[in-house]
């Protein structure tokens, strides 16, 4: 049995209007406190976490926030060397790290190299600036090209780059451009996320007072849908609801994610998967360090899953990517729901796989519904 | 005092029929009824000045612990006359205040030989008491017009006398002026109703019969009926007999209210007073038949026995569906107390079990699913309220309808529908805007008279399918409020009227069928469409809405395909919340229904049927579930 991890880095410059993760800018968690000041026993207390997780070898590490690239390499190279030492990673090691194109050097990527990474994914989001505005990212397009160009240059072997789709006041042709350029890129991976708006956040309440409108689902489902071509034009191809790769670039870290394999998060608020079992620990990164350093359980609240919920589950996670659903799991009835989605154009039912098309990919959830819960 | 003890009072079974005056008062809900009544308890002294509360007679659930329930239907005040200075018995009986009581309203009256016609004098007379007023004359009962509330600083007493006056043919200054509040003006009335109301007149020998004008469910001693003796006299632990059915009871008690009940050695001529015989449902104790004895039987009945006929139905269906036994328990339970109420078990596809039920009207309608909802604790959706049609096919068959959904496929020769004789009260510069709502009703103009300066009595006949349909809403707000309606049978008539059926994705849908007439049937068949369209979730593929009048489509809309149903985000700490996500949507999917392949949630179907109060009643039990 493997074990991957993921490392959560919960600092960020400035919070995102968008965002809900669970993230604070140094001053939010200490009047007036600088990012070296808080951080300093952030990394001693993951450490001390890391020593509570099972010992077994682990096939990918994944460091993510937040924007764990605000720190510097040899304190991200401390969690993957005392990984390294105590449970041993595999031969081909994936590991990745998050990163804000506005706050790599070439220095800093060397050292990232060094530090253990081998892939790297950058937040682009958008190649408009108006879209950019909207989202409240600062950095400015042209630097995700200077930071592909650095990353290859060092010596990164897996290349990715985030974007987002649906953003307020973003036309279709404002994303197609978005998305020629980010495929210009020297990349190996790309994401493409619709744009979720999460209760609490800033872009919620300016859509709330009608600030902001959000793009109809019909928009968003021609967004999603000029993807595919675009990516297969330029070798890439998808391999899950919102990834694209070339061949052997597909991100394992997340893929052990959707094949319910076990996984352990480090950090304030992180998720873990062990067996059957799923658990999270408390957000707060400041009770989270205390209660490390005086010795207690940072787990918040842990759930069981029964075999009727991992059915449900392997269903939910699999059907989202290019391998599908195999039919041999699947009941007569859940055959039949496929073959009535298969009629409209949805899937395509293989001999012995269920493979969602574009347009069925859109309505994924809908599908899950039916045949689950 | 005028007021005489019980004790000393004239007692029942012994009371010559010349002491007697039989009386009721007419009046609209909020003019002061009940307070006049207090009023007439406190000052005959039949209730202690210490017992005294206020709307005593109204009280159903105080009574109702004393094991019996009475709501004034009948209550005898001894009373000396300031005028001879004889001792009297006045019986007040009760008068239901609405339109769909008609009958019941005319037995009350029947029991009685005059009337106490009450008017706010600052509102003036309203279109129910208008109607029941012409009942009173039409029973050739004395009239006493009396203006209530005089105490008001907005009174216009001189107007409102003026408006009686005429209605009733006397001198304006022949009306009482009392306050029913202060007591002003109560004991004349109490004189004048001595003086003015005839004594009742009955043969003591001949074989009983007497008038049943009200019947009441009583937990505790079964049903209460209230009588009228005509002829004869009513002794317990008689035999009786119930003309209508022949079947006999024994009269386990006889006895008066005063207020409260006190059994008595019987009933005689002209005497007014309850019966209890043991049997447990009103049907077997309806209103309008006569009583007689069982040993010595009367060969003619009381004139003007009718079976209840129900005029308006409706779905009722419980919004969770594990309350159909709890509604069907309670249904028989409102029926032991209604012997105007019928229903059926119905199913539909849209909101499950449920029962047709069958009304007196509109406001019969409401007063059931009201008790259903409160007595028992029930969350109901009713369907939109249809009347009953008359279906003559071409081979001469006839179909009886009390739901679109039977209405026959085949050729139609003739759909027969009833209708009302309507007549509205209201400030004459309403009459244009009255007008225009009758005749977009369909109705036909009959008459129009000034009541006084500046109010009108409009009649017009009216398909009652019409009037059921949100006329009365209707009529209020396009009159401020200031306009009454009240309406009796005139019997069936052929409307030119067709069945209107929605199609989702070409299949009919039962529950959204209406019987309409044809001019409005596309009218109909948009509103319809569009509301669905609004309340139909989009589906993965594109669902047409169709309105037809058998294969002939005359509306259309379309529900668009959904393109995009998913979250485009599912990592490590996504997955326990997608899954909780998609297990809560499922939830929500339990509560589709059906039609095809299209899904379509209750709330749409409810939302289409339903009433805008059932509509605020969902919203609010979400809100409060959430």
């Amino acid at each position: 049995m493997s074990l991957s991890f993921y490392v959560h880095i919960p600092y960020c410059i400035k919070r995102c209007g968008y965002c809900d993760f669970n993230t604070y800018t140094p001053s939010e968690l200490q009047d007036g406190a600088t990012l070296e000041v808080v951080s300093n026993d952030y990394i001693d207390a993951v450490l001390k976490e890391l020593e509570s997780t099972p010992k077994q070898i682990v096939p990918t590490i994944f460091f993510g926030g937040g924007t764990p690239s605000l720190l510097p390499a040899k304190d991200l190279g401390r969690v993957i060397q005392k990984i390294s030492d105590r449970n041993g990673l595999t031969d081909n090691c994936e590991i990745t790290l998050e990163a804000n194109p506005d706050s790599v050097t070439s220095e800093k990527l060397e050292g990232y190299l060094e530090a253990g990474f081998n892939r790297i994914s950058f937040g682009m989001q958008s190649a408009k600036p108006h879209v950019l505005a909207v989202l409240d990212r600062t950095h400015n397009p042209a630097n995700v090209d200077k930071a592909v160009t650095m990353a290859r240059a060092a010596g990164f072997k897996s290349i990715s780059v985030d974007l987002i789709y649906g953003t307020p006041g973003e036309s279709l042709n404002d994303w197609r451009h978005t998305l020629e350029s980010a495929l210009s890129l020297d990349i190996d991976h790309l994401s493409a996320y619709a744009l979720i708006v999460e209760t609490g956040t800033k872009l919620a309440a300016q859509i709330k007072r009608g600030d902001l409108e959000m793009p109809n689902d019909d928009l968003m489902a021609e967004m999603y849908l000029l993807i595919d071509p675009l990516c297969e034009a330029h070798g890439m191809s998808w391999y899950e609801l919102s990834n694209w790769s070339k061949p052997g670039h597909e991100c394992r870290h997340n893929i052990a994610y959707w094949k319910n394999q076990n996984w352990w998060g480090l950090g304030p608020g992180a998720h873990s998967h062990i067996d059957s079992k799923r658990f999270w620990n408390i957000k707060h990164p400041t009770t989270y360090k205390q209660k490390l350093f005086s010795g207690e359980s940072v787990m918040a609240e842990s759930e069981d899953l029964t075999p009727g919920q991992k059915r449900d589950e392997a269903i939910m996670l699999g059907i989202r990517m290019r391998e599908g659903l195999s039919t041999s799991d699947l009941n007569p009835s859940q055959i039949q729901t496929l073959t009535s989605y298969g009629a409209d154009g949805f899937l395509q039912l293989h001999k012995d796989r269920v493979q969602l098309t574009p347009t069925g990919r859109l309505i994924a959830d809908r599908i899950v519904r039916e045949l689950t819960f | 005092m005028p007021a005489i003890s019980l004790a000393k009072a004239p007692q029942p079974a012994s009371t010559n029929p010349a002491q007697i005056r039989n009386f009721c008062i007419i009046a609209h809900i909020d003019h002061g009824k009940s307070t006049l009544a207090d009023r007439m308890l406190g000052i005959t002294e039949v209730v202690e000045a210490r017992n005294m509360r206020a709307q005593y007679l109204d009280r159903m659930d105080i009574e109702r612990e004393r094991g019996i329930t009475i709501k004034s239907q009948a209550v005898r005040l001894p009373w000396r006359s300031s005028i001879d200075g004889k001792e009297y018995i006045l019986n007040m009986i009760d008068t239901p205040g609405h339109v769909d009581f008609t009958y019941e309203v005319s037995r009350s009256l029947a029991a009685c030989e005059g009337a106490v016609l009450l008017v706010d004098c600052a509102q003036g007379i309203e279109a129910q008491t208008l109607a029941n007023l012409y009942l009173a004359m039409e029973n050739n009962l004395t009239i006493i017009p009396v203006l209530n509330k005089i105490d008001l600083p907005n009174a216009q007493p001189d107007k409102f006398a003026a408006e009686l006056a005429r209605l009733i043919g006397c001198q304006p200054e022949d009306c009482l002026r009392v306050s029913g509040k202060t007591g002003d003006g109560v004991a004349e009335l109490l004189d004048q109703i001595v003086a003015q109301i005839p004594a009742p007149v009955g043969d003591p020998n001949a074989p009983a019969r007497a008038l049943i004008f009200d019947s009441v469910y009583d937990s505790y001693r079964g049903v209460v009926t209230y009588v009228r003796v005509v002829d004869g006299h009513l002794t317990p632990r008689e035999q009786i007999q119930m003309f209508s059915t022949g079947v006999r009871h024994e009269a386990l008690e006889v006895g008066v209210i005063s207020p409260e009940p006190i059994a008595s050695k019987g009933l005689g001529v002209g005497e007014v007073g309850y019966l209890i015989t043991g049997v447990k449902d009103v049907r077997q104790s309806r209103v309008g038949d006569t009583i007689t004895t069982y040993n010595n039987p009367t060969k003619e009945p009381l004139s003007g026995y009718k079976d209840p006929k129900p005029m308006v139905f409706s779905g009722l269906f419980p919004l969770d569906g594990a309350d159909f036994p709890i509604l069907r328990e309670a249904l028989d339970k409102l029926q032991l107390n209604d012997a105007a109420l019928v229903y059926e078990p119905e199913s539909s596809a849209a909101l499950g079990f449920g029962f047709r039920c069958g009304f007196l009207g509109l406001l019969h309608m409401e007063i059931v699913r009201e008790r259903l909802e409160r007595e028992h604790k029930l969350n109901l959706i009713s369907t939109a309220p249809n009347v009953v049609y008359n279906v003559t096919m071409d081979d001469g068959k006839v179909v009886r309808v009390t739901n679109p959904s039977e209405f026959p496929d085949g050729k139609v020769a003739a759909v027969l529908e009833p209708i009302v004789k309507s007549t509205i009260l209201a400030p004459s510069e309403f009459i244009g805007t009255i007008m225009e709502l009758c005749q977009d009703r369909r109705g036909i103009l009959l008459g129009m008279d000034y009541i006084s300066e500046d109010r009108v009595e409009i009649r017009y006949d009216l398909p009652l399918a019409e009037i059921v349909f949100d006329f009365f809403d209707q009529l209020k707000s396009r009159t401020k409020g200031y306009a009454s309606l009240d309406y009796e049978e005139k019997g069936d008539a052929e409307g030119n009227l067709v069945k209107v059926d929605i199609l989702l994705q070409g299949e009919a849908v039962d529950a959204f069928s209406a019987i309409v007439h044809r001019d409005k049937a596309y009218a109909y068949g948009v509103m319809m469409t569009g509301k669905l369209r609004e309340l139909i979730p989009r589906q993965q593929f594109e669902v047409p809405i169709q309105a037809a009048i058998g294969a002939r489509i005359i509306a259309r809309e379309s529900i668009r395909a959904i393109r995009k149903d998913v979250l485009a985000k599912c990592y490590g700490g996504d997955i326990s919340r997608k899954r909780k996500l998609l297990e809560k949507q499922k939830e929500g999917k339990k509560r589709m229904k059906m039609v095809g392949r299209v899904e379509v949630p209750q709330e749409a179907f409810v939302a289409a049927l339903a009433t805008d109060a059932d509509i605020e009643k969902i919203k609010a039990a979400r809100k409060a579930s959430q």
